[in-house]
């Protein structure tokens, strides 16, 4: 079997490391750093037997995750003395919602640059207090500066100059061209407070934020990933309140993700084991090209299918703007290489 | 991949792939001495490999990949595939290893202490190291790496990641005339790095790489003019060391406990020397007389 099979049924519990002969933990290991989840596995098999070089190693992994995650909370505490006093209000988003929210998913995740959501009409404040409290622009290009601007659902990434981490301020959850609208302004009014103090989405708004990040805008880079986070915050989410998926299915037809929630849903019942309730419980013949993506992996951490990649990343483009503008948007950037 | 080896550096299982059988081979024959358990999953993996399969024979150039890669770095020609065999490994340890602080640093050891020598490159750390590990009658420096020094973050002790020692241009000569040239790699003429020439650590070194030697004296080197010594306070060695750690941010609380542990506990000079036997007699003058 496969390395990324292996790894996948590893995830989802069905495979038993203890039948795994040292050269597969190799392509394990190696397809999982290449999916930015080996802490991730490392939690999944806290408790397994395993040889000893790979369980020292998965320790090593834990700990360093546990070490970036109180890192990336605290860069939202940044973000939130930085923003509080202009009175302005953020919702954390992905990773950092999640390790705030205290979710399955979080252990181990590996979280990237802070993202945060805050209302459009604060998005010009917001910069303003985030350049004054110490972040600087990360491209220096006019044309990108411009095409995020007048086109995307957040600033130009900012980075903070001492602590060099990158924030993302996001105004919406889909670029503005894109097909699809999102209520943005049910994303914010609606979010709840975490443990912590931190506002995040509502479950429901979460999930479909997930889906959407990874079917309607993303080309699946780190598919396995998100569509982990989408498993293991949906079974939750359910498990604590019956009725979850119903809201989720009303949520996602409000935000126009219906279609992306849907399959997130599907792909995840058939590379992680999702229980799905009647009505999600659907093939869709089209899921075949998604699930060959998720899969296109070797042992040595490679995309085996470079044309199945490369056709997601058209179709990524395709979905957020419409025909003309995405011609001059890579004729500008051709122009520029 | 079609080309494969496991090596083993320390506490790193490396697993390495090729496009070509060249560099594997060179690998191969450079690590030859050192432990091979093919049954150990690897800790790292170096990816040598042709962007277009056409350049794997036309201009064969490699490029460095593996679990983490930097986005632009400019691969290298297939004559110079050991050179990019050892920037893949360095590039894994250094983004990748957690389990202890990361020093850009070489070390050598004797009784249990370790000296360990920072600077940038061309200070002399690595020759510094390689001639004390090949000292005449020899047997007393233990060499420990040239290129990262490992300090436990839990216990404090320095491990060792005795790798082929990278000898780069005059230094080359300088220990090429002291050792067995059956211990010496191929000649890489014109790297991006200068001539570059590796040298295979004694089999002591080798047999010993897993055994922890203490922190006992800290130099930071720097090759050319009078011969000098200056007395290093904790708070420069330790902002020196922050910036020769590539895991020192990434390791958090640890990170910092474990440095200002370091600094703390072992003396630490500047030196400056006009060549190789100054160096190595100040080495010696300052262990005899500060080494704690």
């Amino acid at each position: 079997m496969s390395a990324v099979r292996t790894f996948v049924d590893l995830l989802a519990g069905r495979g038993d490391p203890a039948v795994l002969a040292p050269p597969d933990w190799d392509g394990v290991i190696g397809v999982a750093r290449s999916e930015a989840m080996l802490a991730t596995l490392a939690h999944r098999l806290a408790d397994a037997g395993l040889p000893p070089t790979v369980a020292a190693l998965f320790a090593d992994q834990r700990a360093a995750a546990a070490v970036a995650q109180r890192q990336a909370l605290w860069e939202a505490e940044m973000a939130r003395r930085a923003l509080a006093p202009a009175g302005i209000e953020f919702v954390l988003l992905k990773g950092a919602a999640y390790a705030a929210a205290g979710m399955a998913c979080a252990a181990g995740r590996q979280i990237g640059d802070l993202d945060i959501l805050v209302l459009a009409s604060d998005i010009r404040r917001a910069e303003n207090a985030l350049l004054k409290a110490g972040w600087e622009w990360v491209k220096s290009d006019p044309y990108d500066d411009h095409y995020y601007r007048a086109h995307m659902h957040e600033l130009p990434p900012l980075i903070h100059k001492v602590r060099d981490r990158m924030i993302d301020v996001h105004h919406t959850i889909l670029p503005r061209t894109h097909r699809i609208t999102p209520d943005a302004l049910a994303l914010v009014s609606d979010a709840v407070t975490s443990a912590d103090g931190h506002a995040v989405l509502c479950a429901p708004d979460m999930a479909v934020h997930c889906a959407a990040h990874m079917l309607a805008d993303g080309d699946l880079q780190g598919g396995l990933r998100n569509l982990w986070d989408f498993h293991t915050m949906t079974r939750d989410f359910a498990a604590a309140d019956p009725g979850f998926w119903g809201k989720l299915d009303g949520r996602a037809e409000m935000h126009g993700l219906q279609a992306a929630v849907h399959r997130a849903a599907r792909l995840s019942r058939d590379l992680y084991g999702a229980a799905l309730p009647g009505g999600w419980d659907r093939q869709d013949p089209a899921d075949v090209w998604f699930r060959r993506r998720l899969f296109a992996r070797d042992d040595w951490g490679r995309v085996t299918q470079p044309s199945l990649e490369q056709a997601f990343y058209i179709r990524s483009h395709w979905l957020r703007m419409p025909p003309a503008m995405l011609a001059r948007h890579l004729w500008t950037k051709w122009r520029k290489r | 991949m079609r080309h494969r080896t496991r090596i083993a550096v320390g506490p790193v299982q490396f697993r390495i792939g090729s496009d070509w059988a060249e560099p594997v081979a060179a690998l191969e024959s450079l690590y030859a001495g050192y432990p091979r358990d093919e049954m150990r999953p690897a800790d790292a993996t170096v990816r040598l490999f042709a962007a277009r399969p056409w350049r794997r024979w036309l201009r064969p150039s490699v490029h460095i990949g593996g679990d983490f890669v930097v986005p632009d770095a400019l691969p290298l020609p297939l004559s110079m595939g050991l050179l990019a065999a050892e920037m893949g490994m360095n590039l894994q340890v250094a983004l990748g290893w957690r389990r202890h602080m990361l020093l850009h640093a070489s070390a050598v050891a004797k009784d249990g202490r370790a000296l360990i020598m920072s600077g940038e490159s061309g200070s002399g750390k690595s020759t510094l190291a390689a001639l004390l590990g090949e000292k005449e009658g020899g047997g007393d420096w233990r060499l420990m790496g040239d290129e990262f020094t490992l300090i436990d973050p839990a216990g404090g002790d320095a491990f060792a990641f005795p790798r082929a020692v990278s000898l780069k241009n005059e230094a080359i000569a300088e220990v090429a005339a002291r050792v067995d040239a059956a211990r010496l790699g191929p000649l890489l003429a014109g790297t991006p790095k200068g001539d570059i020439r590796h040298l295979i650590p004694r089999p002591e070194a080798i047999a010993a790489m897993h055994e922890p030697a203490r922190p006992a004296l800290l130099l930071f080197p720097r090759f050319g003019g009078e011969a000098g010594i200056e007395p290093m306070g904790e708070g420069e060695a330790f902002v020196r060391l922050t910036e020769a750690s590539t895991n020192y941010v990434a390791l958090g609380e640890a990170g910092f406990a474990a440095m200002t542990r370091l600094v703390r506990e072992t003396p630490a000079f500047g030196i400056t020397y006009p060549d190789s036997a100054a160096g190595v007699a100040l080495v010696e003058r300052l262990w005899a007389e500060a080494a704690r």
